[in-house]
């Protein structure tokens, strides 16, 4: 109940006031949450996660406010992208129906805190996994979704061919980023001095690079493809070949409910499983007479893995069926044919000379 | 006959019908109640907080931060501690604050006297200015300086050149800094010793009126020994100051002193907004001086300005002080908007990145916010201090 009432309290701010009180408001909700504590925290030892998720009938999943290949949503507000997806499939896994997804989309600054007070059930934003983050926060990763690395978007009438150039430069940056941490680290590895321009949104540090305000916008590699493209004139603008540090992104959940990180952990793995073994969305039900051992229990046709999970045994299939594989995943979304063009590169299968790799489905 | 001992005092009532050990005992369980909710709380946060597996505490304050902030007025890099990030922002905050109170101050007080003047022109265009920019929010009014000041400029090595010295992009205003060099102290002396006098002379000349009626032009000499006297021992010294001149290298301008686009942004939208506020509070503070007030004065023979002086602004002072201070206090929190457009304040660093960091919401947001109610109860206590000394004194 108090919990409706937070949410409820929530949402009418944000139409209110918009993004600003949205996070402030999101902080200290995170705080009244803990303080009050008879809802979330008594109520996710009497209920799990599965649970509350069953009940509500949908799955509630904290994404980005408009990054495009990751999560953004379409002018009808139908939400597409990978962290999209991912969101989707657990949905498929739990209800047969990736449709059963309502979206909150958050800044860099709210993710977490949304996330720790329980107004989302899982956080698919495009999220760095980095030993802080899991260990302090109160949160799990439940696997990489996309391997990425930052770089550096410039313009190209400054005539630089390389990051070790940029000594003095501006540069536009998201606050609430490990990018953040990772540019000074950077520059001061290299005896090097920058000046942050820290803006809340990557749609605003995109807007500060457009007005000249930095000469510089860093960001994930796979964020810059995106954010080169809103660019008024992408061509006048490239990215630097050098990549600064080691960013893999993936679906976070709280911690303490296993089943949960579980089940979010395994439905990425069974996407990359099923890449792995040819199982598309197209051939998912002929697959069904497979026998071939692996993809009997990946799509539940032999032995009870859903069970285990807490799922319906065929969740394999579903997650399959309605979202796809990883390939086609990453292909629908960033691949070379989407305005992305993002080569598959170290995300490629560990069989094709990347590193996506997913422990065996038995 | 045995003496009988009397009580003289009547029966006082029973204890639980006499009032002041009634009201007594409902403050004393009022304050127990208070206490055991504020305990209540911070216990229950913090035994959630575990269980959820949150790292609690204060000494995340102690560890690096590790990223860098634009602008600071105190020394600060990437190797300092999250604590030394508060206090980045803490003066960022009270810097744009105290820029933004004095302008619209002035600005305020200047358009408020324009709105009353008996030249039509300079009344609508104080009164369309006060409509506008009252009615249109502080958020907005901020966007739009950003990216109009900002589309406006040139890039640095277009800059505007003012006179070889000063240099204007889109990256800020900048200004050659002055460097002291040894002997500089003499001047610092020479100005506390003018300040010194100043003070001295407007005691010695306020007695010296009361006792004899003569006025001693107190404001000329002031002003006089305030520039003389730092101006001799300058150059006595034998000019002790360099000035740094900002140059081109590279992508930016190096040396000297930077004005950052968001600074000048937020400064002109916080004092042009809480500036329009201020200009009817004045109006309303010099309407509200009876026009027997300003009769009486000339009937005395006062001319017009110290009929202001002395007779109308002092008694405004009086209706114009309370809701001033709530302006401040506005202001002092409608600087926290800076988060939107960059500018480092309290907010931004703080309660944004220290927060996501190191992902201590409770304890970052507790501290901002005793924060923020600190500067506004000293805002509020100096304010009041003032108010008193200008209240109307019944003797």
């Amino acid at each position: 109940m108090a919990r409706k009432l937070l949410k409820a309290y929530v949402s009418k701010n944000q139409l209110m006031f918009g993004e600003k009180t949205m996070r402030k408001t999101k902080s200290i909700a995170l705080g009244i949450a803990l303080a009050v504590g008879t809802f979330t925290a008594s109520g996710a030892m009497a209920a799990t996660t599965l649970e509350n998720v069953k009940e509500k009938g949908h799955l509630q999943c904290g994404v980005t406010t408009g990054l495009p290949g990751f999560s953004q949503p379409d002018e009808k507000g139908n939400w597409t992208g990978i962290d999209v997806d991912t969101c989707r499939a657990v949905a498929a896994a739990i209800f047969g129906d990736a449709s059963a997804v309502e979206f909150t989309p958050l800044t860099a600054k709210e993710r977490f805190t949304a996330l720790q007070s329980g107004e989302i059930d899982m956080l698919s934003r495009n999220t760095t996994w980095t030993l802080t983050r899991d260990a302090s926060l109160g949160l799990n990763f439940a696997g990489v979704n996309y391997y990425d690395g930052q770089g550096f978007l410039i313009n190209k009438d400054i005539g630089v061919d390389d990051a070790l150039q940029l000594d003095g430069a501006s540069i536009c940056i998201q606050a609430g980023t490990t990018t953040e941490l990772n540019l000074s680290d950077y520059f001061r590895a290299k005896g090097m001095e920058f000046k942050p321009i820290v803006f809340d949104t990557s749609e605003q540090t995109v807007q500060g690079f457009s007005a000249g305000r930095c000469d510089v916008l860093t960001s994930d590699r796979s964020q810059l493809a995106a954010l080169r493209s809103k660019l008024s004139d992408p061509s006048a603008a490239k990215i630097l070949p050098n990549t600064i540090s080691k960013e893999p992104l993936g679906p976070v959940v709280r911690q303490g409910d296993d089943q949960w990180f579980n089940i979010v952990k395994w439905v990425l793995s069974v996407q990359i499983n099923a890449e792995e073994l040819g199982v598309t969305s197209a051939n998912a039900d002929d697959m069904l007479k497979s026998d071939n051992p692996n993809i009997q229990r990946l799509l539940g046709t032999d032995g009870d893995m859903g069970a285990k999970l807490g799922l319906p045994d065929d969740f394999g299939h579903k997650v399959v069926k309605l979202v796809g594989n990883y390939g086609e995943m990453y292909d629908r979304n960033v691949g070379p044919d989407t305005p992305l063009g993002l080569d598959r590169g170290i995300n490629a299968l560990w069989t094709d000379g990347g590193i996506m790799y997913a422990p065996p489905v038995r | 006959m045995k003496k009988q001992t009397i009580d003289s005092r009547p029966a006082g009532p029973k204890p639980w019908y006499d009032p002041r050990v009634r009201s007594l005992f409902f403050q004393v369980v009022a304050i127990a109640l208070v206490f055991w909710a504020g305990w209540t709380l911070v216990e229950n946060t913090l035994a959630n907080m575990e269980s959820r597996g949150i790292s609690t505490g204060f000494g995340f304050l102690d560890e690096t931060a590790g990223f860098g902030i634009i602008m600071s007025l105190i020394p600060y890099d990437a190797t300092m501690t999250y604590g030394r990030t508060f206090w980045v922002g803490l003066t960022n905050t009270l810097l744009v604050s105290a820029m933004g109170i004095v302008a619209a101050t002035i600005l305020g007080f200047i358009i408020g006297v324009a709105r009353l003047s008996s030249n039509w022109l300079v009344a609508k265009v104080s009164l369309v200015y006060i409509e506008v920019i009252r009615n249109i929010p502080l958020l907005l009014q901020i966007f739009f300086w950003y990216f109009a000041v900002l589309g406006a400029l040139p890039s640095p090595r277009q800059s505007i050149d003012v006179g070889g010295t000063m240099f204007l992009n889109n990256r800020g205003l900048y200004v050659p800094e002055p460097l002291t060099q040894d002997g500089f102290g003499l001047v610092w002396w020479a100005l506390a010793i003018a300040i010194a006098a100043v003070v001295g002379i407007r005691i010695w000349a306020k007695k010296r009126q009361l006792a004899t009626g003569q006025i001693f032009p107190t404001f000329k000499v002031g002003v006089a020994l305030l520039v003389l006297l730092p101006a001799i021992a300058y150059f006595a010294a034998g000019s002790p100051l360099e000035w740094e001149v900002p140059a081109l290298k590279g992508f930016n301008f190096g040396g000297g002193i930077t004005i950052i686009p968001e600074l000048a942004a937020l400064w002109v939208a916080l004092s042009l907004y809480t500036g329009s506020f201020i200009a009817e509070i004045v109006r309303s503070g010099i309407l509200s001086v009876s026009k027997g007030q300003t009769e009486a004065a000339k009937a005395l023979g006062l001319p017009n300005g110290l009929t202001l002086r002395l007779v109308v602004i002092p008694q405004a002072m009086r209706v114009i002080i309370p809701p001033l201070t709530s302006q401040y206090l506005n202001l002092a929190k409608n600087s926290s908007l800076a988060t939107a457009i960059g500018y480092p304040d309290l907010v931004a660093v703080f309660m944004g990145t220290t927060l996501n960091q190191t992902g201590q919401a409770v304890e970052v947001v507790a501290i901002t916010m005793a924060v923020y109610l600190t500067i506004s109860l000293s805002i509020s206590l100096f304010m009041n201090i003032y108010n008193r000394a200008v209240a109307i004194k019944e003797r």
